[in-house]
């Protein structure tokens, strides 16, 4: 017998029992359906994983100033400020596998512009600082070394605060005073959304280290040179440890440090904490789809449950063909291809509510979800799959029938 | 004369219950020839029905013999028996057997779909065959749509479907009305005329004599075989039957 023959007996089939059969398709949309949508909500958190980790910048070492320890009290990490812009450069000039080492000085205050004003934090970076931390410019341009040397009172807005101080605006030339002193704006950054903590990471302004230090925040900090923090970004490839080592010993090196006495600093690698956040998000959506699974198992049983009501009901039309010169295996093509096809147009139902479930999830709970061509893919290979796996009992039952047998049934 | 087309030699089927065994036939031995019209009668539980299955290759014999156009049929595996039932013989059957919701066209197919013939072919054969038993215009009609003898009828040019060598009847007239019976028989008789042998298992009298040779079985054996020389004309008689209604 022909495929298109056994497929056209199969619809006839499915459709004189209309109602069982869409029933036990249900199943099967039930369970399509929920693999796709589950699979795109885990693969949506996966992608905001993703992001967070690009908008950080990845490979990302962060360096931060040792504690202090008073008279047996320990003071806890930037408790004394160890770290200082030369620590900086020396570590981009003498470790090979660092592109950039950028030095970071964090400050706060009142921003003016025109008749608006707004509070945020500026920070005082080298142009090293836009690739260790992925900074993009959307427009405008960034500093020039002859900014840093001579400190120059430029800066770049983060989006926040381009908005706020400009609305729609270009603020590109624009005049505003940070803490008072008059910087023109030479340029916007692009977007980079929440933080990992949910921290706004637009509501910034960027300017060079040298001016922040001599011309905004002055005192202590501009004898001292010291840094806040020092964001050194590995090549991509090289060996994450390794390069921490190196830059332990350059720093114990450069600040004099005895052999056996603590840091005066602290490594960070924040790549490693992401990189488990996207095993854990990762872990997450293969959980919903397990889960998901499920309820197609559920239907594929379905599905095994009315074909073996068929095929006892339908006995004396087998016992028929069989005496009409149906061989065993034709009845069995019959019965499996009337499972699969009731679990391919499940599969097909599934997909379509899958798909604008994930949608209506993705506007109604503004839930990021990603649809995944692999996941329909594997969603309808799973359900024909079902289909073959859980009609093969009912149709091998129905082809070992003995012809006599069946046509005497009653 | 010429190698019969039916040989049975010591032809025996067992029935294993769990502690005992039935024999519902006890050794028959019999031959028919080819354009032969047998009737084959008894009582229930003469072992007639269980000797119609071992014909139509729907059972497997325990004992004895089955030769059937030169095939010995009772060496032959499932798939080949299938085949045999597919090419070499048309099943008649007292209740029909019609698949429901299925025209009448595609329930004459049905055999065709198991024998790698194509659709056109498929459906020109069926047509073919509908018109035979004078139900062209029926094609298209379901089942249950049809008198009980029309949808007989439709079971006849679906057991003629894919020119068998034999066909087998079992009490084709049992569901009849004694009218409509009588149609059939004629139908049968034409086809037997046309040098196809049937065999034909009824307990009714009136029906065994339209063939041209009875056999008659008891306790699983065959007690009777008996030629029939002059066999009565159906259509005859339901011409006789329609007079005396007017």
């Amino acid at each position: 017998m022909t495929w298109i023959a056994s497929i056209r007996i199969a619809l006839r089939a499915l459709r004189v029992n209309k109602l069982r059969s869409s029933l036990t398709m249900l199943g099967i949309i039930i369970g399509v359906a929920a693999v796709i949508t589950m699979i795109a909500v885990g693969a949506g958190a996966q992608a905001r994983v993703e992001e967070q980790i690009k908008a950080l910048g990845s490979n990302l070492i962060m360096l931060l100033p040792g504690s202090v320890t008073a008279g047996g009290v320990r003071m806890g990490a930037g408790s004394r400020n160890t770290l200082t812009e030369s620590d900086a450069y020396a570590i981009g000039r003498e470790i090979a596998d660092v592109p950039a080492s950028a030095p970071h000085l964090r400050g706060a205050g009142q921003v003016v512009a025109g008749n608006n004003n707004w509070s945020t934090v500026f920070y005082g970076v080298t142009p090293d600082y836009f690739e260790a931390r992925n900074w993009v410019i959307a427009s405008g341009k960034g500093f020039d070394p002859a900014d840093l040397t001579g400190a120059a009172k430029v800066a770049l807005l983060g989006e926040t605060v381009a908005r706020n101080l400009f609305g729609d605006a270009d603020p590109i030339g624009q005049v505003i005073r940070i803490r008072k002193v008059p910087f023109t704006v030479i340029g916007v950054l692009q977007r980079k959304g929440q933080s990992l903590m949910g921290q706004d990471q637009d509501d910034v302004i960027l300017m060079p280290i040298s001016t922040a230090r001599n011309r905004v925040l002055g005192g202590n900090i501009a004898r001292q040179r010291t840094v806040g923090v020092i964001f050194v970004k590995v090549r991509e490839g090289a060996d994450m440890k390794e390069v921490e080592g190196e830059i332990r010993s350059l720093l114990r090196q450069r600040h004099r440090l005895q052999p056996g006495a603590d840091d005066d600093f602290t490594l960070r690698n924040l790549s490693e904490v992401l990189a488990a956040r996207e095993e854990s998000s990762r872990i997450m959506t293969l959980l919903l789809a397990a889960v998901a699974s499920v309820s197609l198992l559920v239907g594929g049983i379905g599905i095994m449950n009315i074909m073996l009501v068929s095929v006892t009901e339908r006995t004396r039309e087998i016992g028929l063909r069989m005496a009409v010169g149906a061989r065993g295996r034709d009845i069995l093509a019959q019965f499996l291809v009337e499972a699969v096809t009731l679990a391919l147009i499940g599969g097909l139902f599934g997909i379509m509510l899958g798909v604008g479930g994930s949608y209506l999830i993705a506007h109604l709970a503004e839930w990021r979800v990603e649809l995944r061509p692999d996941s329909v893919l594997l969603a309808v290979g799973f359900a024909a799959s079902i289909g073959v796996f859980f009609g093969f009992y009912p149709a091998r039952k129905a082809s070992r029938l003995l012809p006599i047998e069946a046509l005497r049934y009653e | 004369m010429a190698e019969p087309l039916i040989v049975t030699r010591g032809l025996a089927k067992e029935y294993r219950m769990e502690s005992y065994t039935v024999a519902a036939l006890r050794g028959v031995s019999l031959e028919i020839a080819a354009g032969e019209f047998v009737a084959v009668m008894g009582p229930s539980g003469s072992g007639k029905s269980t000797f119609m299955n071992l014909l139509g290759c729907l059972d497997s014999p325990t004992g004895g013999e089955y030769v059937l156009a030169g095939d010995r049929v009772s060496e032959l595996s499932g798939d080949a028996l299938a085949a045999i039932r597919n090419r070499r013989i048309g099943f008649v059957f007292q209740n029909f057997n019609l698949l429901a919701r299925t025209s009448a066209v595609e329930n004459v197919e049905l055999p065709l779909l198991y024998s790698q013939c194509p659709a056109q072919e498929r459906r020109s054969r069926a047509m073919a065959r509908l018109a035979e038993v004078g139900l062209a215009e029926r094609a298209h009609h379901q089942p249950s749509q049809l008198s009980g003898g029309q949808q007989q009828r439709v079971a006849i040019a679906r057991a003629l479907v894919n020119d068998p060598v034999l066909i087998l009847a079992d009490e084709p007239t049992g569901a009849l009305d004694t009218r409509t019976s009588f149609e059939l028989m004629g139908l049968l008789q034409q086809l037997n005329r046309g040098g196809m042998t049937v065999v034909l298992v009824t307990h009714e009298h009136d029906i065994a004599t339209f063939a041209s040779r009875i056999v008659s079985f008891r306790d699983g054996h065959v007690v009777h075989d008996q030629r029939v020389e002059q066999p009565a004309d159906a259509l005859a008689m339901l011409r006789a039957l329609e007079k005396e209604a007017a």
